[in-house]
């Protein structure tokens, strides 16, 4: 079955590659491209300048992962920052996740994915190497593993565990149970035995 | 086409931003494919994860397409799992035997054996028997069995000491002492139900079952041997320095 084109092969360009936005399917590329079409000097222009501006100057920090548009990132050149503590994410986005929760003025590090043996993903395929590159600088004198609380995230936090054994830095991670709002009887029976197992005096 | 049948996940990959594509170690159905739509909901992470026993609804047009599953769950053994090395390890390591069985072929046997390790795993003194034994299944189920009922020189059934890495069959300590530095050890408890396997014997065994992999299954594959399994024996070592650690102030 062919679609019928509706607009120029620009414009069609345009959805196609918003629909490869994640969040955005055919549909709702088509509404973002039409409201961009409509806010052409307003959204459309300013929207094109970032994203060609984004390109010539985002780059991965060659410290820690993160993206940025310096090397060093500004994570990493902020004085202000606690740099004997390391908070270890397998992604940026985490890493925006916990800088929004704002409760530690540590340093990050970004592993770019998690050991997953089912794609293929192997320790040399990830950011492993200049952690433990930092950790034998010798400043660092803690690893806190914010890892996600899957089979594959805790995979990665026992072997980057295993790598760092023989450094003297304490190596901590997340807790993992409760969340807040979280209702116990919604609640999976994996959670709430994590919960139970890592209960604290109140 | 329609099935329903109970399985152990080995592993999730990511399908588009909502779904999954799930690999279950089924009962009957041996290892099978599936997308979960929704797999990657918060509701459904928690279940998707491997170790965990589902109850799945398995459903294609034709046979031969991936299908859907519609996943619900029994037993979430993953959470248990995650604070010991050697849980986690193990775990990629049983996933990654599997993987070496053709998709769709049901191989009951081990689907019962993988639940009895799984329920184990997070006890690292019962976890390496069992972790053993399987991989002696595994070995056999791929039509690589090692005979260790009797002695492949004399026939003898009594104090089987060696196994000949030719054959892969059992010798007994007499007729395998010429040529001991040659043989494989094989150590008495996975003979004798009830023995208890000790460091020594730990590793004995897992050579030998690492050997005949290496041989028979990774070397024709092109597959070196996986990073998980060496991570398992690795925690298993740790821990069993722990204990002597611990027996030892003790003692002092």
């Amino acid at each position: 079955m062919s679609t019928k084109r509706i607009a120029g092969p620009e414009i069609e360009r345009l959805i196609q590659l918003l629909a490869k936005v994640p969040g955005l399917g055919p549909r709702s590329a088509r509404r973002a491209a039409l409201h961009l079409i409509k806010k052409k000097e307003q959204l459309l222009a300013p929207l094109a300048d970032a994203m060609s501006e984004a390109v010539d100057k985002v780059r991965i920090c060659s410290v820690c992962g993160n993206v940025d548009t310096t090397d060093p990132c500004m994570i990493c050149t902020d004085a202000r920052r606690d740099p004997s503590t390391i908070i270890v994410v397998e992604d940026v986005a985490d890493l925006w996740a916990l800088e929004r929760a704002g409760s530690m003025n540590a340093r990050f590090h970004v592993l770019g994915g998690t050991l997953s043996p089912l794609d293929g993903i192997g320790p040399d395929q990830l950011n492993i190497r200049t952690l433990i590159d930092r950790v034998a600088g010798g400043e660092v004198t803690e690893i806190i593993l914010a890892v996600n609380a899957t089979v594959e995230g805790q995979t990665t936090a026992h072997y980057l565990t295993d790598q760092l054994s023989g450094f003297d830095v304490k190596v901590t991670r997340l807790a993992h149970g409760v969340p807040v709002g979280g209702e116990l009887d919604y609640l999976d029976e994996g959670t709430l035995s994590a919960a139970l197992k890592s209960r604290t005096a109140f | 086409m329609e099935w329903r049948d109970e399985g152990i996940i080995l592993g999730t990959r990511r399908h588009g931003e909502t779904s999954a594509i799930l690999e279950v170690m089924t009962r009957a159905h041996g290892r099978h494919l599936g997308l979960v739509r929704g797999g990657r909901s918060r509701k459904q992470q928690p279940v998707l994860q491997a170790g965990n026993r589902v109850d799945i609804i398995w459903r294609a047009r034709l046979d031969e397409h991936l299908g859907t599953f519609q996943v619900e769950a029994l037993d979430l053994n993953a959470a248990r799992l995650f604070d010991s090395a050697a849980a986690i390890y193990g775990l990629q390591t049983l996933a990654g035997h599997l993987r070496l069985l053709p998709e769709r072929d049901p191989h009951e046997r081990l689907y019962e054996t993988l639940g009895l390790v799984i329920e184990h795993l997070d006890d690292p003194a019962a976890a390496g028997e069992l972790l053993v034994r399987f991989e002696i299944m595994m070995l056999d189920e791929l039509g690589f069995g090692l005979d260790l009922s009797e002695c492949a020189a004399t026939g003898a059934r009594a104090d089987l000491a060696y196994v000949s890495p030719k054959s892969g069959r059992a010798v007994s300590r007499g007729a395998g002492e010429p040529w001991r530095d040659r043989m494989l050890t094989l150590p008495a408890f996975l003979l004798e139900a009830g023995l208890r396997a000790d460091n020594r014997a730990m590793e004995d065994a897992f050579r030998l079952t690492g050997f005949f992999f290496s041989r028979h299954v990774y070397e024709p594959r092109g597959f070196a041997e996986p990073e998980a399994r060496a991570a398992f024996l690795g925690a298993l070592r740790r821990h069993q320095a722990g204990l002597s650690a611990g027996s030892g102030e003790s003692a002092a």
